[in-house]
């Protein structure tokens, strides 16, 4: 684990960048992860962000398929908003664990 | 100091020549797998495999009851053989484990096709094993992008960090 500042934030971060804590997320964190990964946040990205934050606090876990059925994004916009890595960035700018969801 | 440098897959090029539920979703799996990792993936559809892309038997595929010692009872009991070979056994064992699947959220095969494309991976389908199983495009699912040789699929293989999976 370390400490690592993001957005004028300490938070605690895995070896792979994911925040350790949910709750020290923000969306000035979430903007700063993703800059990092080449992606500028919109509002739609927050819809999907906020989706996955609620279903983790939940303790549900995700796969691509129930984002893609959720109503928020189907599976081709997911792509788009988050390229290269469409559960995997969402998960991290989210400030949520990595998935560990083969699917 | 040993080099180290990570040296990220960058394209995968996959096979499945065998056509039983098993084979053709562990394709599917490590296709989509692979696609939401952003590498870029293909797919090659060949001989019974075909029947992972084909309308009319994509999600109806089976697992073999006979023939195959890992298959166990629900429970962890062993599968009679001489029980699998009964009609209806195997379309039975195949369809509760499609339902198994699908709560682990594994999508039906048309779905999973559409996933993978939806993240811009591609499905081909083998131009010999067509012809021989006397199928036509309109018979393929509608993600199978092109009927092509395995020439042709070779070809879409270059780059240094590309691997071939044949499943």
């Amino acid at each position: 684990m370390a400490v690592k500042t993001i957005a004028n934030a300490q938070v605690e971060v895995t070896e792979d960048g994911y925040l350790e804590d949910m709750n020290q997320w923000n969306e000035d964190i979430a903007k700063e992860i993703a800059k990092e990964l080449g992606i500028e946040l919109t509002e739609k990205h927050f819809e999907v962000i906020n989706y996955l934050r609620e279903k983790t606090k939940a303790g549900e876990g995700l796969t691509i398929r129930k984002v893609g059925k959720s109503g928020v994004v189907d599976i081709k916009e997911l792509y788009k908003l988050f390229p290269k890595g469409p559960l995997k960035f969402s998960s991290k700018i989210a400030g949520i664990p990595k998935p560990t969801s083969c699917v | 100091m040993e080099n180290r440098e990570k040296k990220p897959l960058e394209k995968v090029c996959m096979i499945c020549a065998k056509g039983s539920l098993e084979d053709v979703y562990a394709t599917l799996v490590m296709a989509n797998g692979a696609v939401m990792e952003g590498i870029e993936t293909k797919v090659f559809f060949t001989f019974f495999g075909l029947d992972g892309i084909t309308k009319k038997t994509m999600n109806h595929l089976h697992t073999a009851t006979t023939g195959n010692p890992a298959m166990r009872m629900p429970g962890g009991l062993p599968f009679p053989t001489m029980l699998g070979g009964l009609p209806g056994v195997e379309t039975a064992v195949s369809s509760m484990m499609r339902k198994q699947m699908e709560e682990l959220d594994m999508p039906p095969v048309d779905e999973f096709l559409e996933m993978i494309t939806a993240g811009g991976g591609e499905i081909f389908a083998c131009k010999l094993a067509v012809d021989m199983f006397k199928l036509k495009k309109e018979d393929l699912s509608d993600e199978v992008s092109d009927i092509i040789t395995i020439g042709q699929f070779y070809e879409m293989c270059d780059g240094d960090r590309t691997q071939i999976i044949f499943t």
